[in-house]
């Protein structure tokens, strides 16, 4: 019993940690009808410079993140331009996720040459450190990894809902159409889209890096976990996204407490299959017509 | 079939067939293996990605399947002539087929962006299998193979020949595809699935059966990579990156045409085996791989042999137009409904 709690409270904290990481992913989708496949990779890129300003300056990881995302968003913004924008429409979203698969391998050769393929950690003095309330243990990096990412989340929530930015991309998730004759500069919501995406990937790297090691191929692992969770929600919710990776990321803890770490990674595709027999739509997704 | 697709295949055969009888070295031979092993890999792709329009992600996961089959099968065996495994070949396919069937219901409920990553999930759980299982796989570790008796002189002939069948065998269904109500199926379903469907054609049933086949025989290719490489670990039989050159192979030479996939793999295989000579260090081969795979899609989004294609039709229509102006009236980019049916199929035997 004791175990299982502490699997769940685990759980909780890193689930906060995977929902920033899946509602950039599942913003891209929602806007653009694209399935980033280097939103992992970009996690791990944000984490690689988090690293870098972290042992070459000694900036704390968390004090990185405005440095980070804008990076990121300039990332985002680039890719798009370059890469996603030139694509024909009637092929878009079988291209872009060739395209977005070859930025995610630009990304890990880059990093593979700059930093080598061997394990980094980012080991802040806090690293370590953990409380106790009652029995169970509660370590300060995950803590404040679950705080960042509520606040990450909330402003996202708001500049989705209380600005003019967030409207123009509501309306381009609800109808892409009706946005552009409403006059929604659809292009430029895309673009803006995808670095805000990207952006949500510089907040947790800084995260993921304090709390695992890493290295340039660790996106592999990540952007599994990712895609399942942001089906589990149902592509284009970043609501759904937020709830699916706390359920997921729980009972895969509980899963590691109860039964063998080994088998936690497989939690997340077993409640995938089960998702797609009995609603293959996801939690909170919509039915589009050519999707599911 | 007309006399020149005959004689194309005809040249294909000999070529392949007499190739090892040049007396060619070994990194040579090592060379077209490859090639060899990728072209059936995209063309057994191409069955499902390119002809029914659902682009798996999840192919890697079957060839690891079909290698982790051969190493279970002839596990603390020691080969006789060495033959045995070739002989087993389509057990391991049928095995893998049987394994496709059930994920093909399951994840062919989704379509496009979604089956991409249910299929990709799928290669990451058949990874992680094979990194768990320790009793089956070895994880980690690695599992070995029973060693080949070839002679070391053309140890490299015997798998040469039985890939060479294999690619045959899978142009020869490629070709029967496209010429069958099953292949018209298929690209009904690319085209728009539920108008296919709302006029009669047996959507689940066919791409269902597209999928097994498809990776059944990509397990058949794993296994006997698995079996020319005598050691296999997780994480090279069950890699993203054969996913992806797979994937990329298609595109690059035509997606839906016979000859395409077979010309991606030699163009880019042949290009990566250089590469990581000239280049050494893997990360920069990854780099400079990335930028050629972005290139291909922007530049060349329909593949090589569509493009080619189009090129000579409109050559050709040109041509046609100023030798008899009359017979045209004018409008040069109605197309005609004959090139439209050409190019659903993926422009007949190219």
């Amino acid at each position: 019993m004791h175990a299982l709690v502490q699997g769940v409270i685990l759980g909780i904290l890193t689930g906060g940690v995977y929902a920033l990481m899946a509602s950039g992913q599942t913003l891209i989708f929602g806007i653009m009808k694209v399935v980033n496949l280097a939103q992992g990779a970009m996690v791990i890129m944000a984490a690689y410079l988090a690293y870098g300003l972290f042992t070459r300056f000694g900036l704390d990881p968390f004090l990185a993140i405005p440095i980070t995302t804008v990076i990121m968003f300039g990332l985002g913004v680039g890719v798009e331009l370059l890469f996603l924008r030139p694509l024909r429409r009637e092929d878009k979203s079988e291209l872009s996720l060739l395209v977005t698969f070859a930025v995610a391998l630009l990304i890990e050769g880059v990093l593979s040459v700059t930093w080598g393929t061997t394990y980094r950690s980012i080991n802040a003095s806090y690293a370590n450190s953990s409380w106790t309330v009652g029995s169970y243990q509660i370590t300060v990096v995950r803590f404040w990894a679950f705080v960042l990412s509520l606040v990450a989340l909330g402003l996202l929530f708001w500049l989705l809902n209380r600005t003019r930015f967030g409207r123009a991309v509501r309306a381009t998730v609800q109808n892409p159409e009706s946005a552009r004759l409403l006059g929604v500069e659809a292009q430029w919501v895309s673009a803006l889209g995808f670095g805000l995406g990207a952006a949500t990937a510089a907040a947790a790297g800084s995260v993921y890096g304090l709390l695992y090691p890493f290295y340039s191929g660790s996106h592999y692992d990540l952007i599994s976990r990712l895609l399942s969770i942001v089906v589990l929600g149902g592509l284009g919710s970043v609501g759904g996204a937020v709830i699916a990776a706390v359920i997921v990321s729980t009972s895969s803890a509980i899963v590691a407490a109860t039964i063998s770490p080994a088998w936690s990674e497989m939690t997340f595709f077993v409640i995938l299959i089960l998702v797609l027999l009995i609603r293959p739509r996801g939690l909170f997704g919509s039915v589009n017509r050519g999707a599911i | 079939m007309s006399i020149p697709s005959v004689l194309r295949g005809g040249i294909f055969v000999a070529a392949l067939v007499t190739l090892p009888l040049l007396g060619l070295q070994h990194w040579f031979l090592n060379l077209l293996v490859f090639v060899l092993i990728y072209a059936t890999l995209s063309s057994s792709w191409n069955l499902v990605g390119g002809f029914a329009g659902y682009p798996s992600l999840g192919h890697a996961g079957f060839f690891g399947i079909g290698a982790y089959t051969l190493a279970l099968i002839f596990r603390d065996h020691v080969l006789a002539t060495g033959y045995e495994p070739f002989v087993l070949l389509p057990v391991v396919g049928l095995i893998g087929a049987l394994i496709g069937w059930p994920i093909a219901l399951i994840a062919m409920r989704t379509r496009a962006d979604v089956f991409a990553i249910v299929t990709i999930t799928f290669l990451f759980v058949v990874q992680t299998l094979a990194f768990n299982l320790h009793d089956l796989t070895g994880g980690s570790q690695g599992t070995a193979l029973p060693i080949p008796p070839f002679n070391a002189d053309h140890y490299e002939v015997p798998f040469y020949y039985v890939l060479v069948a294999l690619l045959l065998f899978t142009m020869g269904l490629t070709f029967a595809t496209m010429r069958s109500k099953v292949g018209l199926s298929l690209v009904s379903i690319r085209a728009d699935e539920d108008k296919a469907r709302g006029v009669g054609v047996r959507v689940i049933g066919v791409k269902v059966l597209a999928f097994s086949v498809s990776v059944g025989i990509t397990a058949m290719v794993g296994a006997v990579w698995a079996y020319y490489e005598s050691f296999i670990y997780p994480q090279f039989a069950v890699d993203p990156l054969i996913t992806i050159a797979m994937v990329l192979m298609t595109f690059l030479g035509g997606r839906g045409t016979l000859w395409g996939p077979v010309l991606g793999a030699v163009i880019l295989e042949s290009g990566q085996q250089v590469l990581t000579y000239q280049l050494g260090a893997v990360q920069l081969y990854l780099i400079v791989y990335a930028l050629i795979f972005l290139v291909i899609i922007l530049l060349l989004p329909r593949g090589i042999l569509p493009t080619i294609e189009d090129r000579l039709r409109l050559y050709r229509r040109r041509r046609r137009t100023d030798a008899a102006p009359d017979d045209w009236p004018g409008d040069l980019a109605a197309p005609s409904s004959e090139a439209d049916t050409a190019t659903l199929l993926g422009g007949g035997a190219t």
